[in-house]
């Protein structure tokens, strides 16, 4: 089962800037590595994470092999209404785990 | 003298070993990396389609100094009042030398707020990081750092 971790405040000030941390656990497979057997083992990694208020985009990334294991993420937005924040990962097997906060802003 | 009649069916004979043994040779002879990457002016040029990218504006900040290619913290900002006239629209991080030369593309807009991500990327040795920033008026900037890195990513044991 995979287990995501999300750092939201649950409350902030209209039009205050918030930073937003996320982290997934797994293993983002680079696809260039041998397994013990001599045949290569086969790429699995998130590919797309992205990040919606309410129903607005606010953040998205196009991630690639590069990217560590348990991928990281940290950005910013602005609080402009109380609402949710949806966390939405997507990975070479086309698998989506999604995980949400919600903000209250004043 | 060979008498097939001895063979168990099913049964791995020499003759299939060798054939088995040949083809492996030929496997292993492959290069491990098929395709050649991009260099990373290549991969740079390909994100700003053919635009300059002029170093400036904004900064890249990873350790000059890394123990764990596995895990490497990047710290990516840029000069920006994220407002709807003046705003960062991608930021691209590109390696020198990993097996493949983009590492992560971040779409960002004038909600972000704050022209400012963080992520952990992996570095196969020692090489320049570049992160480039398309700006919401189509102009493009870059910032690039050399790491060393002393122990590499995909070398871990796979037990």
């Amino acid at each position: 089962m995979t287990r995501a971790l999300i750092n939201v405040p649950k409350t902030a000030g209209r039009g205050e800037i918030i930073e937003i941390k996320a982290m997934i656990s797994h293993p983002m497979e680079t696809g260039h590595r041998m397994g013990t057997n001599g045949v290569a083992i086969p790429r699995d990694i998130i590919h797309r994470f992205s990040c919606r208020y309410g129903d607005e985009e606010i953040f998205a990334a196009d991630l690639f092999p590069a990217i560590s294991a348990n991928p990281f993420l940290a950005f910013s937005t602005v609080a402009t209404t109380s609402g949710t924040l949806t966390f939405t990962w997507t990975d070479d097997a086309g698998q989506t785990y999604t995980e949400s906060a919600e903000i209250t802003v004043e | 003298m060979r008498d097939e009649t001895y063979r168990k069916p099913g049964a791995f004979g020499r003759r299939d070993f060798l054939v088995a043994a040949a083809a492996g040779l030929v496997v292993l002879a492959l290069p491990a990396r098929a395709a050649a990457r991009p260099s990373l002016d290549e991969a740079v040029r390909s994100f700003t389609g053919g635009a300059e990218a002029p170093a400036g504006g904004m900064r890249l900040e990873i350790p000059s100094l890394v123990e764990n290619g596995n895990a490497v913290g990047v710290t990516v900002s840029v000069d920006s009042a994220m407002s709807a006239d003046d705003h960062v629209r991608r930021i691209a991080l590109f390696n020198e030398m990993n097996p493949q030369a983009d590492i992560a593309v971040f779409h960002l807009g004038p909600r972000a707020g704050r022209a400012r991500i963080a992520t952990r990327i992996r570095l196969a040795t020692a090489q320049t990081v570049i992160a480039v920033a398309e700006m919401g008026d189509g102009s493009f900037r870059s910032s690039e750092t050399n790491v060393i890195v002393t122990l590499a990513a995909c070398i871990e044991d796979l037990s």
